[in-house]
C-alpha cells in the first residue's frame, strides 16, 4: 500500500514506486523537476525519458511517442505546473485520441524546484475537469492509496487516453539525477525499441 | 481582389504544395504537426486524405515541437507546418532538439513579408528567421514557387541526416499578400 506524507496525502515516489511495479513494456516520459527525480529514483533505464527541459511539452512528447509506438503503453507521469503550462495539449490528445497514453500528473498544488510557490491548482483549478473539457473521457482523480491499483490497471488496459491526477504530499524528496546528457536518454530509448538500427536511420 | 479573403492562399495553377506533399512521402514523413496557415491550407488537404499520414492539428505551435520530439523517440519522422507567426511560440520548447538531437523540420509560411498589409504581422515575420536561427535552426528561404521543393527536400535531408531543427521559409512573394482590399 502506498504510503502518505506528512500532509496525508500520497508520498510521491512511493506512487512512483507503485506505478512502476511490474512495468511490463510502459514507457515512461517524465516532465522536467521532481516527477524526474522520481522515476529515476524508482529506476532509472531505457524506458524512461526524463526531461530536463521542454516545460509544457511532456504530454505532448508522450503524445508523439504512443502514436509512433502504438503497441507500447506509454505514460507521461508530470506536476501540476508542467502539466498547466501545456494545458492546451489535452485538447489535442483528445482529439487524436491515441488508446496507449496515459498522463498521470502528480499534483502537489505547488512550483517545487523554484521555492513552493502556489500553482492554480492550489486556488481551485481542477485539472481533471479540464481534462474532461477537453474532451478525455477517461479520467481519474486519486486521493487514496486504496485507489492506486485502480489507476494502475487503467494504464495498462489501453483504454485511454487517460488523464489521471495523484494529489500528492508537497514535500521535496532527495535529489536522483538521472543522465544529463539528452543525447544519450534519447538513443537509449530509441535503441530499446528499433534495436541497433536506430543509430543508423 | 476579394476584400472578403482573410489569407492568402498559392494559386490553384501552382503545383508547389503537391511537390511538398510527395516530398514528405519520399522521405517516409509519418506524423504531420501543424496549426493552419492559408499558406498551407492544399497541403493540409492532400495529408488529411492520406491515411499513412497522421496529421496532428495543435493548439499551438509549440505543441508540435514537442510532438516530433516523441514521434522521433518512437522512430517515426515528422515534420511541422505553421505560418511564421507561430515560430514565436516555439522557441523555448526547441530546446529540446538540442538537448536530445532530435530531427525538427519545420515549413513555415511566410507573414510579416514581401508586400504585407498588416502592421501586426510585422514584428514577428520580420523576426522569424533571426528566432529560429537563435535557437540552433538550419534556415533557407525559398521567394520563388520554383525553389520550393527543393529547398523543402534540403530542410528535410538536413533533419533526418544531421539531427537538429531546420526550416524552409515560403515567402510571402510565393504565397501572395492579402491585402483586405485595400490594394
Amino acid at each position: 500500500m502506498v504510503k502518505l506524507g506528512a500532509s496525508g496525502k500520497l508520498d510521491r515516489r512511493e506512487l512512483t514506486r507503485a506505478l512502476f511495479e511490474d512495468r511490463g513494456d510502459l514507457l515512461v516520459v517524465a516532465g522536467l523537476g521532481a516527477p524526474a527525480w522520481d522515476i529515476t529514483a524508482v529506476g532509472d533505464g531505457p524506458q524512461n525519458l526524463p526531461l530536463w527541459g521542454g516545460m509544457g511539452g511532456a504530454a505532448m512528447i508522450g503524445l508523439g511517442l504512443a502514436l509512433a509506438q502504438p503497441d507500447k503503453t506509454v505514460l507521461v507521469l508530470t506536476g501540476d505546473g508542467e502539466m498547466l503550462m501545456g494545458i492546451g495539449s489535452l485538447a489535442t490528445i483528445a482529439h487524436q485520441a491515441p488508446k496507449n497514453l496515459s498522463i498521470v500528473v502528480q499534483d502537489n498544488e505547488h512550483y517545487g524546484e523554484t521555492g513552493m510557490q502556489e500553482t492554480a491548482t492550489r486556488q481551485g483549478t481542477d485539472l481533471v475537469k479540464m481534462a474532461e473539457g477537453a474532451g478525455i473521457r477517461n479520467t481519474m482523480l486519486v486521493t487514496e492509496p486504496g485507489q492506486v491499483p485502480a489507476l494502475k490497471a487503467a494504464i495498462h488496459k489501453k483504454d485511454g487516453p487517460l488523464f489521471a491526477v495523484a494529489k500528492i504530499d508537497p514535500a521535496t524528496l532527495p535529489l536522483v539525477l538521472p543522465p544529463r546528457e539528452g543525447a544519450i536518454l534519447q538513443a537509449r530509448m530509441r535503441e530499446h525499441l528499433l534495436g541497433p538500427a536506430a543509430h543508423l536511420a | 481582389m476579394d476584400g472578403k479573403v482573410i489569407e492568402s492562399a498559392p494559386n490553384a495553377a501552382a503545383d508547389w504544395p503537391d511537390r511538398i506533399y510527395d516530398l514528405l512521402k519520399q522521405y517516409n514523413v509519418r506524423q504531420v504537426a501543424l496549426v493552419p496557415d492559408a499558406g498551407h491550407s492544399r497541403l493540409i488537404k492532400r495529408c488529411l486524405a492520406d491515411n499513412e499520414l497522421r496529421v496532428v492539428t495543435l493548439t499551438t505551435e509549440e505543441e508540435g515541437v514537442a510532438l516530433m520530439q516523441g514521434a522521433w523517440l518512437g522512430g517515426q519522422r515528422s515534420v511541422l507546418l505553421m505560418q511564421s507567426s507561430g515560430v514565436g511560440n516555439c522557441i523555448n520548447m526547441l530546446s529540446l532538439s538540442s538537448i536530445h538531437r532530435t530531427p525538427m523540420p519545420m515549413i513555415i509560411t511566410m507573414r510579416g513579408d514581401f508586400g504585407e498589409f498588416n502592421p501586426a504581422q510585422i514584428a514577428m515575420g520580420q523576426a522569424t528567421q533571426t528566432v529560429l536561427e537563435a535557437m540552433g535552426t538550419l534556415v533557407h528561404r525559398a521567394d520563388r514557387a520554383e525553389d520550393v521543393a527543393e529547398t523543402v527536400e534540403a530542410t528535410l535531408k538536413l533533419a533526418y541526416n544531421t539531427f537538429r531543427p531546420t526550416a524552409t521559409l515560403i515567402g510571402q512573394r510565393v504565397l501572395g499578400a492579402k491585402t483586405f482590399g485595400k490594394d
